[in-house]
């Protein structure tokens, strides 16, 4: 049950799955008065029954996979991810560690990668313009 | 009878930006007890730093985002520890330089943060757009808003252009007037006053117990800051510092630590940029690191963080040890929730000024 409201704001959840805090402190430039996200209608909520798109960090360690898939879960359809950054997209630079999955598609199934180590806001902004786009798709069906 | 129920919270929640998970032993409003369990963003970074002693140069400093720096300087101080090699002052003075621009991220980072916690939206933004103006200026500086790579084992990678040092000094002469209005703000207004006076006091005793550092011993009356032992530049001659202590121990004196800080940043970088003169930024080294040990530390954002390197006269290390300051004060936080009420959780926690990535490596 979706309003055409619900299709001009999509809110997203961020989660950091073991990451370096580089791209989560991205994220949070992203809400502040320079980037300035709320403008495309997203805003930031912790809740996943709430979330359209799911903003994600980090490797993913051992720990952290199975409550990233309960939160892939517990988000609605439809739904886009987004992986920000080098190591949440294919592992580098923790791609040796020994307690790291190596990326978020190894867990959940991934809609867009944001490259960088840590990737800049304006990259992030892109990515998150992008995927409205993708979700509005989603929502409607195509 | 009251009951005493559990609240989980964590590893997602709104109030923490990064996964941990807390279990609160609560009777009604009164928090008695806390329970914290960690690991959700352990990589394995030890056994990953000592793998390839050059490439950790730019590993380490994806330990953690926020103190990314000082990451590097620690570790770069440590293996030229082990080296013996003399830094040229020059790069010292460049080190002393990024690193306070990095605390004045950081310091920004924790009291918006702060701000936001407390329900106080306006201040968290007015903070986060001073600090911007700082990424921006890091980013003109060394290329990147986060992880700077400016360091090297020996000095740094490249001198900085007197351009850029302009562009340092002017940025601080024009940001000065805008943080000391938010000083001034966190100084006199009623809502940071009532919200965090008096919340979740630290002990002078409970904090040497709990072995605290940084802001959060500071906050408690204790004068404890590797600035003032004088690693890196910071004992060079001409360097005038002093640290900044508050006697109350609450989260207030804790804010206000980190607020003073900043001002005080600004103050160093000022006085690097007088003292710098030209001249060598880098003393070369040759071979693998020797079978010895070395040792470096900084006073990072949230205090003290150690590096401890053994060389095998290979490429690997034989074994690097970190000790990061997040690692100490979180558990800190045992002794000031308990007897707090629920709504004072979150406040209590930003205090200390967490960070999993450090903790958790």
């Amino acid at each position: 049950m979706r309003s055409d409201a619900a299709v001009r704001s999509p809110w997203i959840l961020h989660f950091d799955t073991g990451s370096c805090n580089g791209c989560d402190l991205e994220v949070w430039a992203l809400l502040t008065p320079r980037y300035d996200v709320e403008r495309f209608g997203m805003v930031n909520k912790a809740n996943p029954k709430h979330a359209d798109v799911l903003l994600i960090t980090g490797p993913v360690s051992l720990k952290a996979a199975p409550r990233l898939k309960a939160l892939y879960e517990q988000t609605p359809e439809p739904k886009v991810v987004i992986a920000c950054g080098d190591c949440a997209s294919n592992g580098v630079p923790f791609y040796d560690c020994y307690n790291v999955c190596g990326g978020i598609d190894q867990v959940v199934p991934v809609d867009l990668y944001v490259p960088g180590c840590s990737c800049r806001p304006e990259a992030i902004m892109d990515a998150v313009v992008q995927g409205i786009e993708l979700w509005r798709k989603k929502v409607s069906g195509q | 009878m009251v009951r005493t129920a559990i609240v989980p919270v964590g590893p997602q929640h709104a109030a923490f930006l990064e996964p941990f998970h807390l279990k609160l032993k609560v009777e009604e409003e009164t928090v008695v007890g806390a329970e914290m369990s960690f690991g959700y963003n352990h990589r394995g970074m030890e056994h990953a730093l000592a793998q390839d002693f050059k490439r950790s140069q730019y590993l380490c400093e994806r330990v953690c985002g926020i103190c990314s720096y000082h990451h590097a300087s620690a570790y770069c101080q440590a293996m030229e520890d082990l080296y013996g090699l003399v830094v040229p002052d020059r790069a010292k003075f460049v080190r002393i330089i990024m690193m306070e621009c990095q605390r004045l991220t950081s310091h920004l980072l924790a009291l918006g943060h702060m701000a936001e916690t407390i329900g106080y939206e306006n201040l968290f933004m007015q903070f986060f757009r001073e600090r911007e103006e700082f990424m921006m200026l890091v980013n003109r500086v060394s290329g990147g808003r986060v992880h700077y790579s400016m360091n090297t084992i020996g000095g740094l990678r490249k001198d900085v252009t007197p351009d850029q040092l302009k562009d340092i000094a002017l940025t601080v002469d024009r940001l000065e007037p805008k943080l000391l209005d938010l000083q001034a703000i966190v100084r006199k207004d009623p809502t940071m006053r009532k919200r965090l006076i008096g919340v979740g006091r630290l002990t002078k005793e409970d904090a040497l117990d709990w072995c605290a550092v940084g802001p959060t011993i500071r906050g408690s009356g204790l004068e404890d800051d590797v600035r003032s032992h004088g690693f890196s530049g910071y004992g060079l001659d001409g360097v005038d510092f002093k640290p900044i202590v508050y006697q109350e121990g609450d989260c207030y004196a804790r804010t206000m630590v980190r607020m003073d800080e900043v001002i005080q940043s600004l103050d160093l970088i000022r006085q690097a940029l007088n003292l710098m003169k030209e001249g060598e930024v880098q003393t070369k080294f040759k071979g693998n690191p020797p079978a010895k040990e070395g040792y470096g530390r900084v006073e990072a954002p949230r205090g003290e963080l150690m590096y401890w390197v053994r060389g095998k006269n290979e490429v690997q290390l034989d074994r690097i040890k970190l000790r990061t300051p997040a690692l100490v004060n979180i558990p800190a936080v045992n002794a000031m929730i308990r007897g707090c009420r629920v709504a004072d959780v979150p406040c209590i926690t930003v205090s200390v000024d967490p960070c999993i990535c450090c903790t958790d490596r």
